[in-house]
């Protein structure tokens, strides 16, 4: 079993018009091994932000689980920690008020100069000394998304669950912050699961990409090794062979094949009744 | 010479406001006149008599010369002594009364048909069961204050705290915060600004209420002071008090937006 377990889980909300049950995905299955860094790519809809939300606790699946190291999980905890497209910092706490928050939470025992120390480290690692004192308002989206990773990093958590991180920093910040967390990540090891829809950034940053069909009724449709040796740049990654052919083996899918195996699942679906599996869940 | 726009505008402020000033002042003093043309006693007093009672009043505040004759900044220290207490007091609860109806729909839809029955009842109309109940009209005209600033708090902060957004409460499960954490870093701060926006509406309705309380239950405050001016005849002395009241109304608006300023934030 793998370090983190995505067992057979699926996913139903209430239907718009309250009559039904409309299901976002099912039956997804996947592994990610200690310190590995998988990504999952897919259309809006197709319920991944859902996914990362029932690993980090805050959402429970409709049917299936998530193990983590063994152990179900039942609800959030300080074995793993999100980073929000939206940032989600306390508005009203300065950076490093945001970053102690989470610091005393993860170390409840620890005297509070060690957790000043503890902060400090971290806010100089993403860069923002000098800024300690500002409050989210004040800083620009890049820099507030520094502060998520900071503010995540420092908790030392065991999987890092990253939430389009950087879907709301501009295109040229962006590459710069990729790369710092590419650094922190290469320095923790963290286990990180994080969700996309920027293709270049999934294979700049993962081992392995989950790619999923369309919503609703989503199926995980394969997982792609990224067979790209680290330390990987912007700059070099590019000219790389084996980066050409999975970005357009990951483009052509979300083009046209995550709509056309969706059809597929659900014709074969609903005529039986019964549950598409088999072929689409992966056999890893 | 070139004026900015914002400057004029300032600059026509300042004009409509002394115009409005001299406007009243002006339409008091004719109103004074126009009463005194018969027998001298049955006029309204000036402005001037009025400064001149003011300045008589401020010059000596504090005195105290048995129950029926103390100084104006004595009666005002009575009143504002009796506003901390009840005002303070329904703050605390009304703030975690609200907090609890604001995290739980459940909880708020249960008991807002009661609010909204307690809601309209003007704060005076419990003076009598207090009265029986402690009897002690001090603290009944305290219990008043309570009453008069409970709702608009409560309402406020109900509402402050059920649109926290989901993210800060999300941020505040994944940390695992334990209750009083969770309460004074997060749901505090959040609600923060709907919470003085109703702390300010409760500080003027307990101003408010608190004169009408004290001239019921007589002996101390700017209310009874008000009463007591008015059976002496004094009417210089009436509505020196009426403007002293409108003022101190202002003065703790004030002071109240400023902390406001203190807690809001930009998202």
């Amino acid at each position: 079993m793998a370090f983190l377990e995505i067992d057979h889980a699926t996913k139903f909300f209430p239907d718009p018009d309250g009559r039904g049950q409309l299901c976002v995905f099912r039956d997804v299955a996947f592994g990610v091994e200690r310190g590995e860094f998988v990504t999952m790519v897919g259309h809006s809809g197709c319920g991944k932000s859902t996914l990362l939300n029932i690993i980090a606790g805050l959402e429970t699946p409709s049917l299936g689980g998530v193990v983590l190291e063994g152990r179900e999980i039942s609800g959030p905890g300080m074995d793993r920690m999100v980073v929000f497209q939206n940032f989600s910092l306390m508005p009203w706490m300065t950076v490093t008020q945001n970053v102690r928050l989470a610091v005393r939470s993860a170390y409840p025992s620890w005297p509070s100069r060690k957790i000043e120390e503890w902060v400090e480290r971290y806010v100089e690692m993403v860069g923002l000394t000098g800024a300690e004192n500002k409050r989210p308002s004040a800083l620009s989206g890049g820099m507030k998304q520094r502060v998520g990773l900071a503010r995540a990093f420092a908790t030392e958590p065991k999987v890092l669950l990253l939430d389009e991180p950087f879907a709301q920093i501009d295109a040229l910040t962006r590459g710069v912050i990729q790369e710092e967390l590419v650094r922190m990540w290469t320095a923790s090891r963290n286990t990180v699961f994080m969700v996309t829809h920027d293709v270049d950034e999934a294979i700049l940053l993962s081992d392995r990409i989950a790619l999923m069909t369309n919503g609703p009724d989503a199926r995980l449709a394969e997982i792609v090794e990224v067979k790209i040796a680290r330390p990987r740049f912007r700059s070099s990654i590019i000219d790389d062979p084996e980066y050409a052919r999975l970005r357009s083996h990951i483009i052509h899918f979300l083009v046209e094949r995550s709509r056309h195996l969706q059809e597929q699942a659900v014709a074969e679906a609903h005529p039986e009744g019964s549950r598409a599996a088999g072929e689409l869940i992966p056999t890893r | 010479m070139a004026m900015t726009a914002a400057r004029r505008e300032r600059v026509r402020t300042v004009v409509y406001s002394l115009v409005l000033l001299v406007v009243c002042l002006g339409a008091w003093q004719a109103l004074a006149g126009a009463g005194g043309k018969g027998s001298k006693g049955s006029g309204i007093p000036g402005p001037v008599a009025v400064a001149q009672t003011s300045w008589h009043m401020l010059a000596d505040p504090f005195y105290d010369r048995g129950p029926n004759d103390k100084g104006f900044g004595l009666q005002l220290g009575y009143s504002l002594g009796r506003l901390a207490m009840g005002y303070l007091a329904a703050s605390v609860v009304a703030i975690m009364l609200g907090v609890a109806l604001g995290s739980s729909p459940a909880l708020f839809k249960a008991a807002n048909p009661f609010i909204q029955i307690l809601k309209p009842i003007s704060p005076l109309a419990w003076m009598p069961l207090f009265l029986y109940t402690i009897k002690n009209a001090g603290q009944a005209a305290v219990l008043v204050i309570f009453m008069s600033s409970l709702w608009p708090t409560m309402a406020n902060t109900a509402f402050g705290v059920a649109s926290i957004k989901r993210d800060y409460l999300n941020v505040s499960r994944l940390l695992q915060l334990s209750w009083p954490r969770r309460f004074f870093q997060v749901i505090l701060p959040a609600a923060a600004p709907a919470i003085l926006a109703g702390l300010r509406i409760s500080i003027g309705s307990a101003w408010v209420a608190i004169v009408a309380a004290e001239m019921l239950i007589g002996g101390t405050g700017v209310g009874y002071f008000v009463w007591n001016e008015w059976n002496n005849l004094a009417l210089n002395s009436v509505i020196f008090a009426i403007l002293a009241i409108g003022l101190v109304g202002v003065l703790l608006d004030f002071g109240l937006g400023r902390v406001a300023k203190l807690v809001a934030y930009t998202e």
